[in-house]
């Protein structure tokens, strides 16, 4: 049957496997810098979208003042590093101990927070950050049309990935890392200093989002102050629905919903285009009514234990 | 009643009636603030009656505000005015429009089926399960208002509808949340889920049906919010993102800074929340304090309301009340230091 297809519709399909396969690696990226900080801390940072976000105003400056490209690049990694490192010292440091329904509370008024200086500081309209535009045009590849970005993406999706498992099994912050997020307290009793822990996991998590900045500024240029917001809200349900107990099931719901929106995208028909939200969270409902403990999370989850 | 359960539930009504007695003298400019501002205490006790008392987190509620808006403003808008704004309205809804109570108690009762719908299937989740399932319902709900004209106006402000919520009816709907979650929270099914939110494993040890208490308290409170969403409608034209994610995080902040656990500490909250920001806002418009000008950019309002609210987080993450209901004793520690 497949044969019988005109070759256009096969063309087309192909076009938006590869673009939700860009899509879930960029929100697989932004879900293992959500995911390592959730396993040191316990707190789901609702503030990661404005660190992209502040990365790519850093993007926007440089290209306005014509910096060099390394040079934009630098300060954008400088700027979301700095802001990272503060929000751990000033927000989470504190609030540590309290319950995890104070942090998420706090973490979404730090986000409101960002957005309004943002919005006081450079207004609603929006900055252009064009300094890695040629990236947007395309390349064939078997008769398929695809952007350089989508690649480039996918390629530092999979470099960051590597490193970062690299990181965590080879070296010893890494060990001290996953004995972190396993059980906070017996590893801090076995000789792992906390603050080194949670300072290399903040900033690793920096790190990603940078990326993520960078990848995102060019595929859509315009900063505004709610840049990322979006993607931060999708990305979070992916990693709830992927499971936040481990890493791997994080990043892979982080992974799967990025996909999954970008196949709905490509499916659904335009007169229902505008619903896609509606469907997306609907998925994302039906899924943790089933699996509750996460898609990809083995065992029960800690609702059994008492 | 007892002097304890008196203090408890007229605090709550005498700081409500105070807000509403200031706007009454206030000049008519200033007197929108404390409309808004009773409104905002309306729907923040709505909240509290799910989230205070189960301890569980939702970021769904303004869903429920906003069906309640929905339901309130298409069945007030003037019949002859329906077609020029709302053209593809469903025939029922276009043939039919009822009078301000009825909206209002429309408004609920859509708000309090809607919960129960959707909490059904959803309060056997904890956790930030749950946050991450109630925050997908405000996605949808939001979604699907915007987009779908048959039930409303889409995109469109709710223009034409009776401004109907006036300090009066603002002040009388606050009142009777604060009275309803007040009896509920003194009721069986109060007490029992306050067991939940405390130890859910012992609650559920002496026979206590964890997802029925929530159940209940879900529908108790989407129906307040639902209503809560009707005196909206009726002071503004309210559009889809009017009821969307600024004032889930804004009545969210209003509960925790106010102290998340107490009735009390949901009306302090919203109250100290809406007049700050009101204050501000005016002071963007140029403000004569005591002969000093004080004309702040645009914008700065948003700014300090997000910094006080992370200050008061990572500061005194109760709240200002302590989440401790109000009480015309002094607390127990400061007594014992006292006859020290």
């Amino acid at each position: 049957m497949t044969a019988s297809l005109p070759p256009a519709v096969l063309s087309i399909d192909w076009q938006v496997l590869v673009d939700a396969v860009g899509l879930g690696a960029v929100y697989a990226l932004m879900a293992v810098g959500i995911g390592l900080v959730f396993g040191v801390l316990r707190l789901v940072n609702f503030a990661y979208g404005q660190l992209i976000m502040a990365g790519a105003y850093a993007l926007a400056f440089a290209s306005q003042w014509d910096w060099p490209l390394w040079a934009g690049v630098a300060l954008c990694f400088a700027v979301v590093i700095a802001l990272s490192l503060a929000m751990d010292r000033v927000v989470f440091r504190p609030l540590r101990t309290q319950s995890p329904a104070v942090m998420l509370v706090a973490t979404f008024s730090v986000a409101f927070l960002l957005q309004s200086v943002a919005l006081l500081a450079f207004g609603p309209l929006g900055k252009a950050a064009s300094s890695l535009g040629y990236l947007n045009r395309p390349v064939t590849i078997g008769g398929v049309d695809i952007r350089k970005i989508t690649l480039v993406a996918i390629v530092i999706a999979v470099v960051c990935l590597v490193a970062l498992v690299l990181l965590l099994e080879r070296t010893t912050v890494g060990l001290h890392m996953r004995a972190a997020a396993m059980d906070f307290r017996t590893s801090r009793l076995l000789g792992v200093r906390a603050d080194r822990v949670i300072g290399s996991a903040v900033l690793v998590s920096a790190l990603l989002a940078a990326a993520v900045a960078v990848i995102l500024t060019v595929q859509n240029p315009l900063v505004t102050p709610d840049f990322a917001l979006r993607d931060t809200i999708v990305v979070l349900a992916g990693v709830v629905v992927g499971g936040m107990n481990r890493l791997l099931s994080a990043t892979l719901g982080g992974f799967a919903i990025g996909f999954v929106s970008g196949l709905l995208g490509g499916a659904l028909p335009t007169d229902q285009s505008q619903y896609l939200p509606s469907f997306l969270f609907g998925l994302v409902i039906l899924v943790l009514l089933v699996r509750p403990g996460g898609l990809f999370s083995r065992g029960h989850g800690p609702m059994e234990r008492v | 009643m007892s002097p304890r359960s008196l203090a408890q539930l007229g605090g709550p009504v005498l700081l409500v009636l105070v807000a509403a007695l200031l706007g009454g003298v206030a000049s008519s400019s200033t007197e929108v603030y404390f409309i808004n501002a009773l409104v905002g205490v309306s729907i923040v006790v709505a909240l509290y009656a799910f989230v205070g008392n189960s301890g569980v987190l939702s970021f769904g509620h303004i869903s429920f505000v906003a069906v309640g808006a929905w339901a309130a403003g298409v069945l007030s808008v003037p019949r002859a005015e329906k077609p020029a704004i709302m053209q593809y309205l469903f025939p029922f809804l276009r043939d039919h429009t009822v009078g301000n109570i009825s909206s209002l108690a429309i408004a609920a009762g859509v708000g309090g089926v809607y919960a129960l719908l959707v909490g059904l299937p959803l309060m056997r989740l904890s956790g930030l399960t749950a946050g991450i399932a109630t925050f997908g319902v405000l996605e949808i709900t939001h979604n699907v208002l915007r987009y779908y004209e048959k039930i409303g106006p889409g995109s469109n402000a709710f223009s034409s509808v009776p401004e109907t919520t006036g300090l009066w009816q603002a002040a009388i709907g606050a009142v009777a949340a604060v009275v309803v979650v007040f009896a509920y929270q003194s009721s069986r099914f109060g007490r029992l889920l306050r067991a939940t939110r405390e130890d859910a494993a012992a609650a559920r040890a002496v026979g206590v049906s964890v997802y029925r208490q929530r159940l209940v308290s879900f529908t108790l409170s989407g129906a307040l919010a639902g209503f809560a969403g009707g005196l909206y409608v009726h002071l503004l034209p309210i559009t889809t993102e009017t009821v969307y994610l600024d004032l889930t995080f804004i009545t969210l902040a209003m509960l925790v800074i106010g102290g998340m656990t107490s009735l009390w500490g949901a009306v302090v909250g919203a109250l100290a929340v809406s007049g700050l920001d009101s204050l501000l806002a005016q002071a963007e418009n140029g403000l004569d304090v005591g002969g000093l000008l004080v004309d702040l950019p645009a914008g700065t309002r948003l700014v300090v309301v997000g910094t006080l609210m992370a200050a008061v987080l990572i500061l005194r993450p109760s709240g200002i009340t302590g989440g401790r209901e109000l009480s015309l004793r002094l607390p127990r520690r400061r007594r014992e230091q006292e006859a020290a």
